[in-house]
């Protein structure tokens, strides 16, 4: 349990609660009840039938022999581009979604920044006819157009962050403010691991299934359940924290987070935020954030959208300063480079964010007879319009 | 700030925002709401992620990080606003701030060029008591913790234990700068809050924004605080010393 949240929330140093007193009851509400609702039977029942019947798990572990060849290992892909809604964001979707109804809870809001987590939202009030509102940066919605109207066709306001930088960290402060003038029947669905307890260690339950399921389909298929490498991008690090967390205590299995170069770590363009942040506070939990000396939280920069996010999950952070987890980059051109060669290799179309993990792939020393899993955390429809424009240039 | 407490009542505090609307401007608004009768000050130290606050603090926030504000220079204007101002000057912002500052050398400098308290919205009392309370003892500094309609007796007896100076009484679910005149569900509050018979003195804020609203704030507690309202005055004026004096009088009228 080394790698695991303590009862305040605390991976290490990172975690805790750091919240205005207009939250507290909020959260506190939440952290009496998320375990004992979660852990019911009639809860669980319900989240694995939903989630094997409306999201279409358990996704497949695909051994990806053309990729495996090209690399010299075993590399299987974890096929979360196969869920219900394109990406694994729909696993912590449902799952909160269920708690908020057992909490009696009757307004859901959301945040979203290239709108998979809002479409992922959307869908679950849909299915479960809940009042669904969606804060989306303003330069986000204009540049996330289909998501945007998916969201719409679902029954959900899509409502704009006009303050700050008018993206993703935005979106979140506006949430959390709704959070705070409707604290009695309005639900916040967090739709990574972020944000105050108990939510990164909430939404990292939810997203374990992931490797819950990995390590049968190893098991079943290659006779031993431990890959001996784990690759996942992180932007805030829900797919990551999925795909690691049934190996956490396993040392033996190398764990690789993938984060967004963006143009390049020194070119001030970046979301590499292991790399150019530092220890502070941002969104209610302790962990590593982009910042300037003034504790000024500065702004993000990758062609991915769902990886631009000036902080990592409270867990990452832990991960990386405890050295558990291995922290690597990819820039944009790495990325879109990667996308490129799973599609003409397997004929997966990738979302940005993994072709991230992708690209790790050319990073990392390999041996013949090493098993990899990597974690294809989405599909690539939403991100069609920026392969088109890499084509045709 | 006790003395304050104990000898007056229908206190007035006031809220800016350090470096707005230009960055020079902070020393004159506070010397023009001292000299004006204002009781108490509370300088804003401006955050890009003020969750507490409501639009309008957010985007005052905004233009003075942008005008050039630091920690640095708020001080330095504290320091210059201390030559002639003696009424009670408490710093609001947010932990990340406190932190990448350095929070021993934070609390010691604030001290030095005479602050007597924070507000430190997202400062958890738990941190507190582990990291912070001791300093704040010996350097004789206070910390305000806030209370909201949804904070239990419990938890409000606990706040009252662990703040000096005076509590922040949230008079709403909102975040700063929401209107509307004072309900009768809030006035329950303020009277159960005043039941508790609390050992800090209490001020009211968040939605406190012209002399009907203070006035029935004052009615319950020792006084309340006003920010978003008088920030919405600055945002156009050619005259901030000016503005300052009308809007006080307008307060205390």
């Amino acid at each position: 349990m080394k790698y695991q949240a303590n009862k305040d929330g605390f991976y290490g140093e990172f975690g805790g609660a750091f919240i205005p007193e207009m939250l507290y009851h909020n959260v506190a509400e939440l952290k009496e009840n998320y375990l004992t609702i979660i852990n019911s039977e009639s809860f669980q029942t319900e989240f694995k039938d939903l989630l094997k019947n409306y999201v279409g798990r358990p996704t497949p572990l695909y051994h990806a022999k053309r990729l495996s060849e090209k690399y010299n290992a075993t590399i299987y892909l974890k096929r979360e581009d196969l869920n219900h809604t394109g990406a694994h964001k729909i696993n912590n979707t449902i799952g909160q979604i269920l708690l908020a109804k057992r909490m009696g809870k009757k307004r859901i809001i959301a945040e979203t920044g290239a709108g998979q987590h809002g479409v992922a939202t959307a869908t679950v009030c849909a299915l479960m006819d809940l009042e669904c509102l969606v804060y989306m940066g303003e330069i986000d919605i204009a540049r996330q157009a289909p998501n945007v109207a998916r969201m719409k066709m679902l029954g959900a306001e899509v409502r704009p962050a006009l303050s700050g930088s008018r993206t993703l960290k935005d979106a979140t402060n506006e949430a959390i403010r709704d959070w705070i003038s409707n604290p009695v029947d309005t639900y916040y669905l967090i739709g990574s691991v972020v944000g105050p307890h108990p939510y990164p260690d909430m939404v990292a339950r939810f997203q374990a299934i992931i490797s819950k399921e990995m390590k049968q389909q190893l098991k079943a298929q290659t006779g031993n359940e431990y890959p001996d490498k784990i690759i996942a991008c992180v932007g805030g690090g829900s797919n990551a924290a999925g795909a690691f967390y049934h190996y956490l205590d396993a040392e033996n299995v190398a764990l690789i987070a993938v984060e967004a170069d963006g143009l390049g770590v020194d070119t001030g363009e970046t979301a590499a935020t292991t790399q150019v942040g530092s220890e502070g506070i941002i969104h209610g939990s302790k962990t590593l954030l982009m910042q300037n000396n003034e504790g000024q939280i500065t702004e993000p920069y990758s062609i991915s959208a769902g990886l631009d996010y000036p902080g990592v999950g409270p867990l990452h952070a832990h991960l990386f300063k405890s050295g558990r987890g291995t922290f690597l980059g990819a820039t944009d051109n790495e990325a879109l480079a990667a996308a490129q060669e799973l599609t003409r290799l397997e004929g997966i179309i990738p979302a940005l964010e993994s072709a991230h993990a992708l690209a790790a792939l050319k990073k990392i020393t390999l041996q013949a007879n090493e098993t990899v899993v990597v974690n294809l955390s989405g599909r690539g429809d939403k991100d069609m319009e920026t392969y088109m424009h890499k084509l045709n240039s | 700030m006790k003395q304050l407490f104990n000898t007056k009542k229908n206190i007035l505090n006031i809220y800016l925002t350090a470096g707005y609307p230009k960055l020079e401007d902070t020393v004159k608004i506070v010397k023009t709401l001292a000299s004006n009768g204002v009781d108490m000050i509370e300088i804003g130290m401006p955050f890009s992620d003020p969750l507490a606050d409501g639009p309008t603090i957010q985007n005052s926030s905004t233009v003075a990080i942008n005008n050039g504000i630091t920690i640095r220079k708020i001080f330095e204007q504290i320091a210059q606003i201390r030559q002639t101002v003696k009424i009670p000057i408490v710093m609001m912002g947010y932990y990340n701030q406190v932190l990448q500052y350095g929070a021993n050398a934070f609390f010691e400098r604030a001290k030095v060029v005479g602050v007597n308290g924070f507000i430190i919205p997202d400062l958890p009392l738990q941190i507190f008591q582990e990291k912070h309370q001791k300093q704040l003892e010996q350097l004789d500094l206070t910390m305000t913790f806030l209370i909201t309609p949804q904070t239990s007796d419990a938890r409000i007896k606990q706040i009252d234990a662990l703040s000096t100076g005076f509590l922040y009484v949230v008079s709403s679910f909102a975040t700063t700068g929401s209107k509307s005149a004072l309900k009768q569900e809030q006035i329950k509050y303020f009277e159960r809050i005043k039941a508790l018979d609390l050992k800090n003195a209490t001020l009211i804020g968040f939605g406190i924004s012209n002399k009907a609203t203070f006035d029935t704030a004052c009615a319950y507690a020792n006084g309340a605080i006003i920010g978003s309202a008088f920030i919405k005055a600055l945002e156009n004026t050619n005259d901030v010393k000016e503005t300052t004096a009308r809007f006080v009088k307008g307060i205390r009228a």
